[in-house]
């Protein structure tokens, strides 16, 4: 039976083009131009889910984005797996292969089914809160089986073939929605001059247009937007975008648009290294919201029986798709609206049993098209239950008082296979509310419409506006207001004309009372996709939940991926009666993006993988791989570990490029550390404030060590800072510390110390920096060098500018190892040819290139501190014995020393830097190991520091620590304890920090 | 995502080319060292932290590189205006009859 | 208070569920009480709770501005550990993880703790390091706690993308396997319950606009609904308590940000820890229902907008979508924002105050939703003897002017 449902002629599908697609394995034809959901019901497809709480058999209830029921799995491989797509919104494709999410074995035959049917009565709302918690262990078990039974999709365990990219787009005017109100605005505007962009949730536009009954200037709306489109697309400063959904509106004008560039064409993206979807960054100046109402459902006894719908998917998919879902119609109602559904169906040739209208004099236009076609018409009357369990067989029909919420008089038993309901009309605000700007209750539209936000417009049916002509004048105005705020004036236009149509009141119809109690009758479903029924959130309200919010967080109403569009208003007027209260004394919630759901991918951009986060690589990052060196992270910059020759273990390597460094010469690219170039007649000044040292005296191409604190006496950075000049300095700071010292520096002098005349600019990639050092040091370097490198000519602490491999270079005389070290500055792009010109005497000298790890261990034998491992913010330069470094009577109260005179900084047992030496020379201690003083103590023990810094020196023969323990200093001697998660107790003596050449001899050779 | 003006680059730009830096005017004290500890905690760590108008300082951190200050409403989160650093405000919550939405 | 049972469920759907009781009432508020506590968030619930259970203290009202559990109790993450740096801060948050280990049946309501284990992530060295230190220090104070290699990390969580490829390889973690997560709501509705049945007044939709201070003593609170006298009073309104404490003349050293977070639509079970990441910035799990729970960093800028911006976002799911590959096309369903009152060394503030009988309890930044029986008690246990419970004794106000301040941003685990 090949799409039984199809009409022979109509609709926007395209006859000539078959596709045939899979669903829950079984294979179906469709034709270009429909979604999965029109094939289906084509196909005459009844169940397409089962309900995730009770496994009810579910069928398609809408047309679009507000479809609860039919979520499917999408995917012919594993990798290309999508969950939780809307059939409704999903384009059919040659190939697409597709899953209800729910229904073991089959959709059909669900064994869940029965376990709902029976459990139902116990599993209300909330009912895992009153349950389940003893015995307490065995929670974790039964919640096993409640996360099996969760979840709708399934995620694919293989990773992504398809990218996404970024777009960042400004323009005058961004028109959310392209029917008939969008369209307007945009013609409008575009015909003006201005620069706009148009964007529409579906797979073409026009949006109410596409389904509609109504004529423009005589003919079918369809050809009035395809002029439209026609003209817009020849427009330069216009850019379309349908399969674009606005998925949140954000501050000051900033949209989010995702466009769905090939979803309609296959699994992935077709083409290599094309993207499957692009988000747009919008900023526009003014933003029109024509996002239109949505249709909501009439709440009844099993109305989530496959066969119940709403009224305007029942015409979107006869006009649209040319699908009748069915044969025998009954159409529930409270407005004129839904009789369309009514009329559709007729024309198409299948029999409408009758409109029932809850209204008991309904006479707008449309019910006299009715009554001229021979419709039966019950006034007064709605549905109160649907019969059938897989498909609907028929309407349980009685007259109604929605006052006093009771049925009255007989009830009549309608044979039907289809029931389409219509509440009413729900304005689509959610983008107007996301950025906390609270949906307004319009009595006579008996709906929210937008808040007021400030850039946006709100036209047409998303404002309680639904005649056309006024729908298409609102759009209208909106664009000359819009566009006349940016300065552009109306060049005029003509709109077209519909016919108007005499619409009679609507009545507010949400839920219809039952012959039985709502506690008692059959479940009323209020919110499909999480079964949520009208007895659940009478529940509710009696456990005292009151506010709208309790109630939706209680029984999970709107929580779902179609987020409550047709389930919400019809929860709010529900508790609003139960609670004796009107609906926007109800409240409502404030939506929050996403409107649709968005990939994680398709949010995250290229930015994954390898463009998670830039490299940075110094300039002689070639030669570091070829070296084979392994690299470690330190912010953005992968910096050489070590370089293990053949098989050397890391121990071995470092072993090896520790010796070398302290009996031959080793070399480091140090390139990675922040400088900043300091210029200003005031920058010896301003040095002084930000440092706690002193720089009063510090002559020309002099170097001092310098400490930096935040204004608690925290210790926040350290480096070498070099005066060039008697205005000029170099600051040197930590890899990772720099562009943060950068913006300290800018953030005292620009909003504290305005007066002093400084100037700071980050030069760390300017120049490239080696460091060698080592007893050869001296000889190697004079290889390549015109600078007098003699000890008394240039001294420790000093800095040289000349020549080096024919380079103009600056040669810091600094040292992190403790020994004879120049540190080689070059303007990078030559570092590559000085450093091989280096390479060139390796031979000679024993250069050998060492890494991060060597530094650590060179310099922790000297007892030079890591900041960020050695300190952790609450360290100050007194805990780490740097009094020396301390400018206590400097005039200028520098940054950071108030703070140490505080009781806390003042304390005689803070943690204080010390080393620590272990009683077994083999044992290389735990960096992060807690010390204790009395190991025998129970836990809780008390902590007295820990290790900071640990290693093996092949110098000293034996492992060896820098650690943080509570007076410390005091503490020269003792013995102190580790104790090991696998129970072992270290045991290790406190010593001086410095393990080598403590009077700093081999550096100043 | 903020639409800021920089008072300097004299253009709006996105809000990830700027950073959020804190309370504005708060002057560290002239003396330190007269001042109790009182007084120094509260010029290290107290803050307003108002609901509603709000003095805030941002660097345009991609951008020019310069400090300026904002006035903005932390619960709107509407931009009132952008002075440059040394300025004063000229929209402050006792000159603004706060209405709308909270 | 009606006891909740699987007996009682079925007993309850013979008569079609018509006959559940109200969880809590709905009171006129009395003219003065003993103990107010404003804010009927997750923490103020729980004071009210043990103030009545514990402390013999029930002329006690909760005033609530919004509908009770409305703050950031029903917008966090849900995530619950105490593997936290320092002794105090240790001890607070193992108090609270004790108490959960009990909280379902002591509410007779289960708030679904599920200790499936939480991950922290460390990604360089440093990272390791910092890790190393925290799991001795847990460890130590008899908390659970391992370290974990990258292999480790990969069989306790087979979707995280352990491999040396990515562009921040998972090097190792720390692994609380008494970690794991709570149902937020089911947190406010046990404790507003329990709080309810002991004759706590849980009075919601009630605003305090004013303090009423004489003598330096606070004699009771302004609201919407008028004066509501008390000489104890505990404000726990998390990124509201400026807005309170400026109405006692009161400075706080709290900065009040947006923290965002966000759900995926639900899928079947993928993801049976939880699992946090520092360095590229984000955390996630997946709560029984099916979603993805994710959460990212503050946003810089202060505001009460309970919502931050776009930017945070991406970041975050390219952090999440960098951790597990496999999610790349899963969808996100919604994201929102709570207002976090961050403190200057990520650690709470459990004080007196320079008004007698005026207690604070806040700056719990990101990480409160953990601390709610923990902060609870301690904090009841305070303002019955109007003396810090020595757990809570460290976090007073005083420290930020002696300089004793406990820095938990590493452990805090959410960017600053």
């Amino acid at each position: 039976m090949s799409q039984a449902n199809r009409l022979s002629q109509g609709g926007q599908i395209d006859r000539s083009k078959q596709i045939n697609f899979t669903f829950n394995g079984l294979r179906y034809t469709g034709y270009e131009g429909d979604t999965l959901a029109s094939a289906l019901l084509a196909n005459g497809v009844d169940i397409v889910n089962r309900s995730f709480k009770y496994s009810r058999p579910r069928g398609i209830v809408a047309s679009n984005a507000a479809e609860p029921n039919a979520i499917v799995q999408l995917g012919s491989t594993e990798a290309t797996q999508v969950p939780n797509v809307r059939a409704t919104q999903q384009a059919l494709y040659e190939g697409l292969s597709a899953r209800s999410t729910n229904g073991w074995p089959n959709v059909n035959n669900d064994a869940m089914g029965l376990v709902g049917k029976l459990g139902g009565p116990m599993m209300g709302p909330g009912f895992y809160y009153k349950t389940f918690m003893a015995p307490a262990s065995m929670w974790m078990t039964y919640e096993k089986f409640i996360r099996k039974a969760a979840g709708l999709g399934r995620a694919p365990n293989e990773n992504d073939p398809d990218i996404y990219d970024h777009y960042n787009r400004h323009c005058d005017l961004l028109i959310i929605g392209a029917g008939p109100a969008g369209l307007a605005a945009a013609l409008t505007a575009a015909n003006s001059g201005a620069r706009v962009i148009i964007c529409d949730e579906q797979e073409s536009f026009g949006g109410s247009l596409l389904e509609t009954a109504d004529p423009l200037n005589g003919k079918p709306a369809s050809e009035w937007v395809s002029q439209v489109v026609e003209q817009l697309a020849a427009n330069n400063d216009v850019l379309m975008l349908p399969r674009t959904t606005a998925n949140g509106y954000h501050d000051h004008n900033f949209v989010t648009l995702h466009e769905r560039r090939t979803e309609h064409l296959a699994d992935k993206a077709p083409i290599a290294h094309q993207a499957r979807s692009r988000m747009h960054h919008i900023r526009a100046k003014q933003v029109i919201l024509a996002t239109g109402a949505q249709e909501r459902p009439v709440v009844y006894a099993n109305n989530d029986v496959p066969g119940n719908m709403i009224c305007s998917a029942v015409s979107a998919y006869i006009r649209r798709y040319a699908v009748v879902p069915g044969q025998k119609l009954v159409v529930t109602t409270g407005n004129d609206s839904g009789y369309q559904a009514a009329l559709d169906w007729q024309a198409a040739g299948r029999e409408v049993v009758a409109i029932v209208d809850c209204r008991a004099n309904p006479d707008g236009d449309l019910v006299k098209q009715a009554r001229q076609k021979g419709i039966r018409i019950i006034a007064g009357s709605a549905v109160f239950e649907a019969k059938g369990s897989k498909r609907v067989t028929g309407a349980r029909v009685a007259a109604v008082d929605l006052n006093a919420f009771t049925l009255k008089g007989d009830v009549e038993d309608l044979g039907c296979d289809t029931i389409a309901s219509s509440g009413g009309f729900s304005p689509v605000v959610h983008l107007a509310a996301h950025t906390g700007a609270r949906p307004v209750w319009n009595e006579e539209a008996i709906g929210f419409v937008p808040g007021k936000v400030k850039g946006v417009i709100p036209v047409g049916g998303v404002d309680a506006i639904y005649p056309l002509n006024e729908v298409l004048q609102s759009g209208h105005q909106a664009a000359v207001q819009a566009i006349e705020s940016c300065g552009y004036t109306l060049t005029p236009l003509e709109l077209p004309k519909a016919t108007g149509r005499v619409e009679g009141k609507a009545a507010a119809l949400f839920q219809v009372p039952h012959l039985k109690s709502t506690s008692r009758a059959p479940k009323q479903f209020v919110d499909l996709q999480n079964d949520v029924t009208a007895a659940g959130i009478e529940l509710a309200t009696r456990e005292g939940f009151e506010s709208i919010e309790h109630v939706k967080r209680y029984t999970a109403l709107g929580f779902g991926t179609d987020q409550g569009k047709l389930g919400n208003i019809n929860g709010m007027a529900i508790t609003a009666r139960l609670l004796g209260r009107t609906i926007p004394e109800t409240g409502t919630t404030v939506f929050r993006p996403n409107y649709t759901g968005i990939t994680f991918g398709a949010i995250a951009g290229r930015h994954a993988g390898a463009l998670f986060d830039p490299e940075r690589y110094t300039a002689m990052h070639q030669w570091h791989l070829q070296r084979g060196a392994k690299f470690e992270d330190v912010g953005q910059w992968k910096r050489p570990w070590y370089f293990p020759i053949g098989n050397e273990t890391m121990h071995e390597a470092v072993a090896r490029e520790c010796r070398a460094v302290r009996e031959q010469v080793g070399i480091l690219d140090a390139s990675t550390l922040g400088k900043i170039d300091i210029q200003g007649k005031d920058s010896r000044d301003f040095l002084a404030r930000v440092y706690t040292n002193k720089w009063a005296q510090l002559g020309l191409n002099k170097c001092r060590y310098g400490l930096m604190c935040k204004d608690d006496g925290m210790v926040m950075d350290d480096g070498v800072t070099t005066c060039l000049g008697d205005n000029h300095f170099l600051m040197t700071t930590t890899t990772g510390g720099a562009a943060g010292i950068l913006e300290w520096l800018e953030l005292w002098h620009q909003t504290e110390w305005p007066e002093l005349e400084v100037y700071f600019n980050s030069v760390t990639d300017h120049w490239a920096t080696m460091t060698i050092t080592g007893p050869n040091a001296r000889d190697l370097l004079s290889e390549i060098t015109d600078i007098d490198l003699a000890k008394d000519s240039f001294k420790f602490m000093e800095c040289r500018e000349g020549m080096v491999a024919n380079v103009p270079a600056r040669v810091y005389r600094i040292s992190f190892t403790g020994e004879l070290t120049y540190e080689i500055n070059v303007q990078a792009n030559y570092a590559m040819h000085v450093w091989k010109a280096l390479f060139e005497h390796e031979e000679t000298y024993g250069l050998t290139p060492y890494g991060t790890e060597t530094m650590h261990v060179l310099r922790a034998e000297k007892g030079f501190i890591i900041v960020g491992q050695d300190t952790d913010g609450s360290v100050t330069p007194e805990d780490l014995g740097m009094q020396w470094c301390v400018g206590y009577d400097k005039p200028f109260s520098w940054i950071g020393k108030r703070a140490l005179s505080r009781p806390d900084t003042r304390r005689k047992d803070r943690k204080q830097l010390v080393g620590l030496l272990p009683s077994d020379p083999k044992v290389v201690l735990e960096e992060g190991a807690q010390i204790v003083f009395d190991p025998k103590q129970q836990v809780p023990m008390k902590m007295k520091g820990h290790v900071t810094s640990s290693y093996y020196s092949p110098t000293l023969g034996q492992g060896f620590a820098l650690a943080l323990v509570m007076g410390g200093a005091e503490r020269m001697g003792e013995t102190v304890f580790m104790p090991m998660a696998d129970g072992t107790v270290y045991e290790a003596k406190i010593v001086s920090p410095i393990f080598l050449d403590p009077k700093g001899e081999r550096q100043n050779v | 995502m903020f639409h800021i003006y920089c008072p300097y680059c004299g253009e709006h730009r996105e809000e990830n080319e700027f950073r959020p830096k804190g309370q504005a005017h708060i002057m560290r004290p002239k003396d330190p060292e007269s001042c109790s500890d009182e007084e120094w905690a509260d010029y290290l760590f107290f803050r307003d932290n108002p609901k509603g108008i709000h003095h805030e300082m941002w660097v345009h951190a991609t951008g020019c590189r310069k400090f300026f200050n904002m006035t903005r409403d932390t619960v709107s989160y509407e931009i009132l205006e952008v002075y440059k650093m040394g300025e004063q405000p000229k929209i402050t919550a006792a000159s603004r009859v706060v209405g709308g939405e909270k | 208070m009606q006891r909740y049972s699987g007996f009682g469920l079925a007993k309850h759907a013979l008569t079609h569920n018509e006959n559940w009781q109200r969880m809590w009432r709905n009171p006129v508020p009395k003219k003065k009480y003993d103990v107010i506590i404003v804010g009927g968030g997750g923490h103020g619930l729980a004071t009210a709770y043990y103030l009545a259970k514990e402390c013999g203290v029930t002329n006690v009202a909760v005033i609530e501005k919004g509908w009770l559990g409305g703050g950031n109790t029903a917008r966090n993450t849900t995530i619950v550990r105490s593997n936290y740096l320092w002794d105090e801060a240790a001890a607070l948050y193992e108090h609270s993880m004790k108490l959960w280990e009990g909280l379902s049946l002591d509410l007779n309501y289960n708030v679904m703790f599920s200790q499936r284990g939480v991950l922290n992530l460390g990604h360089t060295l440093q990272d390791m390091r910092d890790i190393q230190r925290r799991v001795n220090a847990n460890r130590l104070n008899g908390i659970d706690g391992e370290v974990l290699d990258a292999q480790q990390v990969k069989e306790i969580c087979p979707v995280l993308d352990c491999s040396p490829n990515t562009r921040y390889p998972v090097l190792g973690a720390s692994w609380q396997p008494r970690g794991g997560v709570a149902r937020h709501d089911a947190v406010a509705w046990g404790y507003a319950r329990g709080a309810d049945a002991l004759g706590v007044d849980l009075i919601q939709q009630t605003e305090v606009v004013g303090m009423r201070i004489e003598d330096g003593q606070i004699i009771g609170v302004e609201t919407t609904r008028g004066f509501i006298g008390a000489e104890t009073v505990g404000c726990v309104a998390a990124g509201n308590s400026s807005v309170l404490a400026k109405m006692a003349g009161i400075k706080l050293p709290l900065e009040s940000h947006p923290l965002q977070a966000l759900v995926s639509e639900p899928i079947k079970p993928v993801l049976d820890t939880v699992v946090m990441s520092n360095h590229v910035h984000g955390y996630c799990s997946q709560s029984d229902k099916g979603d993805l729970v994710i959460g990212a960093g503050i946003d810089g800028y202060n505001g009460y907008g309970q919502r931050g911006s776009y930017p945070t976002i991406e970041h975050t799911l390219q952090a999440i979508v960098e951790m597990f590959p496999t999610f790349s096309r899963v969808r996100m369903n919604r994201q929102w924002g709570g207002i976090v009152d961050t403190c200057p060394d990520a650690c709470p503030i459990l004080s007196a105050t320079p008004v007698k009988g005026l207690f604070f309890n806040c700056g719990w930044g990101t990480g409160g939703f953990k601390a709610t029986p923990g902060s609870g008690n301690v904090f009841a246990w305070t303002l019955a003897k109007g003396v810090a419970h020595p757990i809570a004794a460290p976090f007073s106000i005083d420290r930020f002017v002696s300089g004793k301040l406990i820095d938990e941003h590493g452990a805090a685990g959410v960017a600053h």
